[in-house]
């Protein structure tokens, strides 16, 4: 089924709309934001495709318990991998961003702290696997972490940053941004170009390190 | 368990409370509300990773065979997050104690604080425990366990202290229940995730 190729040409497609309705498509005019809010379309849609990663790999984690077999632990780490890279560059997008808006990169703001935290929970997961050398062991291990960890970072990015006072946009309601501030042209760019173009580019490189990572284990295996 | 046979342990740790306390006397003098607050909240995670992580880090693998023989995994796991937590608590007591002693008397409300500090307690012990069962399997399970549990336990410790502010001043806050609430569920998310997640780690 990933094999196919029309979901990755579907992906270059949404991304291609992403850039060119991105830059050329027509944005609400907003104070302090004016130009920047472009940005939605790859800052947000990092932190939405992160989130589904991290589900997935996660989903991969729960089946590698029930089911044992060495593949879905290859998923599950790869899922995060993945994941992982997508935080990192949210973080960068949104520190771009801050800088231009608030005025500085980082100001200590609950959401940015909430979610350099889960990035650090992520950080030891792979940490922790590395550190087990039987292959096994290190499977069953890393999989109890992954769940644990994903029902951990639900308070941390989710309900804690609903908590606090935030510059970051989206006080109530949803975390992430304001609804209210985007319209209907950049909705359609947002959720029919941007986060599912993201979000499968990010499968396509998981998919891609999967098979390397298969190739490579047979390899070790005959030789 | 390990504790109860191993009594120097107990005892080694209350006096890691004491002097940590002692020097942190020593350096801070008699600190500010807010700080004190800070201050409290950090030595009782330090004193958690050191107490209760010692309870499996520390089970030889003789005893764990023994223990495996003798209990199933899910009383065997509840048996030691009811004893961390208990042993949490007494901690938690003692160090408030040494905090009135040497720190100064910055709580208003000191029942209201007690009560706080009995419940964050609890909650650092699940976490610690589970992690601690998670780290026990790892090389070099010290350093292991810090990485993992730090910011895991991050979010948590913030809405304690933000819980505990209460008890410095008669604010009422409106979102207070809310928060005990949401903790108080966190707590059983843990101990419902470590029931079922800890025979996984059990198997050897």
């Amino acid at each position: 089924m990933l094999r196919k190729a029309w979901w990755k040409v579907l992906a270059v497609a949404m991304l291609f709309y992403t850039f060119i309705g991105g830059f050329l498509g027509g944005v609400p005019e907003k104070p302090i934001l004016n130009e920047s809010i472009r940005n939605l379309y790859f800052h947000v849609a990092m932190w939405f495709g992160m989130m589904v990663l991290f589900t997935v790999s996660v989903i991969y984690s729960i089946r590698y318990l029930v089911t044992n077999k060495p593949l879905d632990d290859h998923y599950a780490i790869e899922y995060s991998n993945s994941g992982i890279l997508l935080g990192v560059l949210g973080l960068i997008t949104g520190s771009i961003w801050a800088n231009f808006t608030w005025g500085s990169p980082w100001s200590n703001d609950p959401k940015q702290l909430g979610s350099a935290i889960a990035l650090l929970i992520y950080f030891a997961y792979i940490v922790l696997r590395n550190s087990i050398t039987d292959l096994d062991k290190r499977a069953r291990i890393g999989a109890v972490y992954n769940i644990f960890a994903f029902a951990m970072l639900f308070p941390t990015i989710w309900i804690l940053p609903r908590l606090a006072e935030s510059l970051h946009p989206g006080g109530m309601g949803n975390p992430g941004f304001n609804q209210k501030d985007i319209d209907g042209r950049m909705r359609i760019v947002f959720w029919l170009g941007a986060v599912p173009g993201w979000t499968l580019l990010a499968v396509w490189i998981t998919t891609l390190r999967l098979r390397v990572k298969i190739i490579e284990e047979k390899r070790s295996e005959h030789a | 368990m390990l504790e109860i046979r191993q009594q120097y342990t107990f005892y080694g740790i209350l006096l890691y409370v004491a002097s940590t306390i002692f020097v942190l006397y020593l350096a801070m003098g008699q600190p500010e509300v807010e700080i004190w607050n800070g201050l409290f909240w950090m030595i009782q995670l330090f004193v958690c990773v050191n107490a209760v992580a010692k309870s499996f880090l520390q089970e030889g693998r003789g005893r764990m065979l023994y223990f495996y023989s003798i209990a199933g995994a899910k009383d065997f796991l509840l048996a030691k997050l009811l004893f961390n937590a208990l042993l949490m608590i007494v901690m938690t007591l003692a160090s408030w104690l040494l905090f009135q002693l040497l720190l100064g008397n910055a709580v208003q409300n000191a029942l209201k604080f007690v009560a706080i500090a009995c419940f964050g307690g609890f909650g650092l012990s699940l976490v610690f425990t589970f992690l601690s069962a998670v780290a026990a399997r790892a090389q070099q399970n010290a350093a292991i366990m810090a990485i993992l549990g730090f910011p895991l336990i991050i979010p948590q410790l913030l809405l304690l202290m933000k819980l505990s502010n209460i008890a410095f001043s008669d604010i009422i806050q409106g979102s207070l229940l809310q928060i005990i609430l949401f903790l108080a569920a966190l707590d059983l998310l843990i101990i419902i995730l470590a029931v079922i997640l800890f025979p996984f780690l059990w198997k050897d």
